[in-house]
């Protein structure tokens, strides 16, 4: 009887850290937590209200700040579409058909995510600046590429190209095309079928990739840096925006302009934290 | 509707899953395609239905070639094995959907939809769970479902991947009793893919055996059973006693009454049923000897083992009523004779 | 070819994606190549043998591999607090562990920087306790690229964490196994390959970051000055070459490392049976 009793501790004991490790380990996890992820926000929150509302209010008026944001806004309303299409583009033709190359295909869908941001502005700067190869095509139209608008949004759309697509395939692949067979057997057409059968099944994932997908082309610095030349008010992204003023001690614009960018990554993180909740059901 | 398919080839890259396949299905059957996993028997279905394109050969729907049209023109109803009911719509909009995605013109009006979904339902005996998700039904459930699904759309041809397969043993049971009695009803010509035997002869009108790609053997279930084509079909189907008449047991089953005058090569294929058992009087000469037996419901199996010294000891089958054992007063261990009444020779 | 596939849409699905993916990702990319042929191989080697270069590589690839040493070790502990132990606002937290996915890399460099400063929150404690300087020195990249580095660990630990089996806990426990026997032995080798590639997540994308890293390096030539920062340095000199023949030689390591890792992963994988 002792003997059972004793084995069962034995196990227990083998199962279940002691109370001391458990609480040791979560204030260990906890701490680097709030070392590392929450100081840096509330850091943001106070260096942008350092001087009181009317300063960060001001710094957030100032026509370049304005022109920052407007600029961040009209990239990402030009990327995220046209990658939200792609990914979708991409994910149906892997998941759903078999050809020669493919996974070589889905290699390449990821290959910008293993590339250093500058060295994806540099690419578009060797292809489109003065020296590049298409530099002297453009010049002589007077298409100004590098150090403008169309730079941006293409070192961007290259930078987020995979997000969408990386979503969705492992889901489609998962969820298989049964349902989608089933649809064409009732006599659906190819988009009936997309719009009321795919779309409503991977509708969540697609949300999910759009938002990383949006964070990121809104909050893109190294790649946009390389490409944008830093002219204030025409070529500044926000994030641009947050260096220029940064590097100039200007540190209430600094962070009164990463308190726009900093609300937007803890949305997204809500929402991504919904979308987790709503796929998980 | 009649089907006809003729020199239907299909190849996965090696694999050969269909090899110059020909069939022919009368209008009105309840047919089962029979076959073990990989016998290229749900491809064969998935071509009818025009969701696989085979490499060769023609697919005639009721006199029209059908070949090249796609799925959503074929005028099939298709049951998939795992349903494939859409999850994120009610049991009523599944049911509405292939009603609401007909071209304008030939599209019901939504009262006539109803109508007609709601009697869909009462066809299937579900009626009250029209506002339910696929994810709050049971298995048998959603089967139903996706069956009234199929039938909504009025096919000439119903097709049935392993129907079956995903349920539990008691709901299977009623549902083949069920589907059987809704073709009654309903009299479309129906396919069904099964790797069980014993549904496909309890449900289906004609049985089609296939194995590796081949059509073995075509014909109603008695046809089936009591004259099988070839050794696979023999095996496949019930229970049977195999043996290969060497020297020692030409001996033995000569003295079980089977004749084997110019059967060499051949094995000897036997139903348990037909080996009549009886208690031996002389138990130096007896042929077997009574190791156990088995209750199936109204017949006992008997397991023996045959007499060493006329033959190869091997373990033999018998099959008969409750009754008749019964009557024998066997006891394990006790010698007995046999007497085979009928068998069929292959290769 | 007969498309054997009743599914529509293949041909403009792919032709899409391939004409997209050769616009956006692989053209500009072969410019890379195709431009360092416009050098000789001995100006190539010249240029990055340069002191200075060679300093920012291995600024660069110590550093990374200290940070994702460090962020693995903390991913790890914070991925097992999560998965195995409930606590108040355990949801919130594993929330948070994504900000450095979600925060513009140039906020978070501002903000360490603000933090970690001689003069700052932590800097200034760190300096007067220990004499310790933390931005402007190497170990402030290191600080930068923990932060980057940390939810690349923990996101790939946390599911391989959730999924184990934890009936083999059990079956060892049952054959009289201590906690820590059944932890070296039987929870530690199934999740070490997912430790092993959220490390090398972090470690890739440690070398490339730019936007976190520069505001707290200091950008000492020689001392504190990354691979990336060197390839904007040059381009700002208009040394189009000069960027090149450095950008492509981190592309060629960094895939070359990949690849490596994964080769590890599936050594690993193997050796313990998984594939």
């Amino acid at each position: 009887m002792n003997a059972v009793t004793h084995t069962q501790t034995m196990t227990k004991r083998a199962l279940h850290d002691p109370a001391w490790l458990k609480w040791g380990l979560i204030a260990t996890a906890l701490g680097f937590i709030l070392l590392f992820l929450c100081l840096p926000l509330w850091i943001v929150i106070s260096e942008a209200f350092a001087k009181g509302w009317t300063a960060y209010i001001s710094a957030l008026a100032q026509p370049d700040a304005l022109a920052a944001l407007r600029l961040t806004l009209l990239t990402a309303f030009i990327t995220v579409p046209l990658n939200t299409v792609l990914g979708v583009c991409a994910a149906w033709a892997i998941t759903r058909f078999e050809f020669k190359g493919k996974s070589l295909l889905t290699t390449l869908i990821d290959l910008p995510f293993s590339v250093s941001p500058v060295i994806s502005g540099l690419i578009f700067v060797l292809m489109f600046g003065a020296q590049g190869w298409f530099g002297h095509w453009f010049s002589d139209h007077d298409i100004k590429i590098i150090f403008a608008v169309p730079g941006i949004v293409l070192a961007t759309l290259f930078i987020t190209f995979p997000f969408v697509a990386r979503e969705l395939i492992p889901l489609m692949q998962e969820m298989g095309s049964e349902e989608e067979e089933a649809a064409l057997s009732l006599g659906a057409s190819g988009w009936q079928m997309f719009f009321q059968i795919t779309l409503p099944n991977i509708k969540w994932a697609l949300l999910y990739g759009v938002l990383l997908c949006n964070a990121r082309a809104m909050g893109e610095f190294g790649a946009v840096s390389v490409v944008s030349g830093h002219i204030r008010g025409l070529t500044n992204t926000l994030p641009l925006h947050v260096e220029v003023s940064y590097n100039e001690y200007d540190f209430v614009g600094a962070f009164a302009s990463a308190s726009i960018l900093a609300g937007l990554a803890i949305v997204t993180l809500v929402l991504k934290s919904i979308l987790e909740w709503r796929q998980g059901k | 509707m009649s089907i006809i398919l003729s020199n239907i080839t299909k190849n996965f890259g090696q694999f050969a899953a269909l090899n110059n396949i020909d069939l022919e299905i009368p209008e009105g059957e309840l047919v089962a395609l029979l076959g073990p996993s990989g016998c290229g028997k749900t491809t064969l279905l998935r071509i009818i239905a025009g969701l696989e394109q085979a490499d060769s050969g023609r697919v005639v729907l009721n006199g029209e070639d059908k070949t090249e049209q796609h799925v959503s023109h074929r005028g099939i109803g298709f049951v998939f094995q795992h349903y494939a009911l859409f999850r994120h719509m009610t049991v009523f909009d599944n049911i509405a959907f292939g009603l609401r995605v007909k071209p304008k013109q030939h599209r019901p009006s939504e009262a006539d939809i109803a109508k007609k979904v709601h009697a869909l339902l009462n066809l299937v005996q579900l009626d009250w769970l029209h506002d339910r998700f696929p994810d709050q039904l049971s298995g048998g459930q959603r089967q139903r479902i996706a069956l009234a699904r199929a039938l909504a759309v009025e096919p000439e041809v119903l097709l049935l991947d392993e129907p079956f397969g995903a349920l539990d043993a008691s709901v299977r049971k009623d549902l083949r009793q069920w589907l059987r009695n809704l073709h009654h009803e309903l009299n479309v010509t129906s396919i069904f893919v099964t790797h069980d035997q014993e549904e496909a002869m309890e449900v289906a009108s004609q049985v089609v055996v296939l194995n590796q790609g081949r059509i073995e053997q075509q014909g109603a279930p008695s046809d089936i059973y009591d004259h099988p084509a070839n050794a696979f079909v023999s095996r496949f189907i019930g229970q049977t006693n195999i043996f290969a008449p060497d020297d020692h047991d030409a001996i033995w089953l000569h003295s079980s009454g089977l004749p084997i005058a110019d059967k060499s090569g051949k094995t000897a294929h036997v139903r348990p049923h037909d080996i009549e058992v009886q208690k031996a009087d002389d138990s130096a000469a007896a042929h077997a000897v009574l190791k156990d037996w088995q209750h199936l419901g109204a017949l006992i199996r008997v397991e023996l083992v045959k007499n060493a010294a006329q033959g190869e000891q091997a373990t033999v089958y018998a099959e008969m009523p409750n009754e008749q054992f019964r009557r024998l007063d066997l006891q394990r261990g006790d010698k007995v004779n046999l007497r085979i009444r009928n068998a069929h020779w292959f290769h | 070819m007969r498309q054997s596939n009743i599914m529509p849409g293949f041909r403009p699905t792919l032709g899409f994606t391939i004409v997209y993916l050769c616009l956006i990702v692989l053209i500009p990319l072969s410019t890379l190549i195709f431009k360092s042929f416009e050098l000789s191989a001995a100006d190539f080697y010249k240029i990055i043998t340069h002191d200075r270069v060679l300093a920012s590589f291995r600024v660069s690839f110590s550093t990374a591999f200290a940070a994702a040493s460090i962020a693995s070790l903390f991913g790890f502990i914070i991925a097992w607090s999560f998965v195995r132990y409930s606590f108040p606002g355990k949801r919130f937290f594993d929330a948070l562990i994504d900000l450095p996915f979600a925060l513009p890399t140039a906020v978070a460099g501002i903000v360490l920087a603000t933090i970690y400063q001689p003069n700052g929150l932590i800097g200034q404690w760190l300096m007067h306790s220990f004499g310790i300087q933390v931005a402007y020195k190497p170990l402030g990249i290191v600080v930068a690229l923990i932060f980057i580095s940390l939810p690349f660990v923990v996101r790939t630990v946390e599911p391989v964490l959730q999924e184990f089996d934890s009936s083999m806990e059990e079956a060892a426990a049952s054959l009289g196994a201590t906690r820590l026997q059944v932890f070296v032995k039987i929870i530690f080798p199934n999740i070490f390959p997912a430790l092993l590639t959220g490390f090398a997540l972090a470690f890739a994308r440690g070398i490339g970051e730019y936007g976190s890293v520069i505001f707290i390096a200091g950008n000492l030539p020689y001392v504190s000055e990354i691979v990336p920062l060197m390839i904007v340095t040059k381009l700002e000199q208009y040394d189009i070459p000069g960027a090149t023949a450095i950008a492509l030689t981190m592309l060629v390591i960094s895939f070359i490392m990949l690849l490596v890792i994964n080769l590890l992963q599936l050594w690993v994988r193997k050796r313990s049976g998984q594939l």
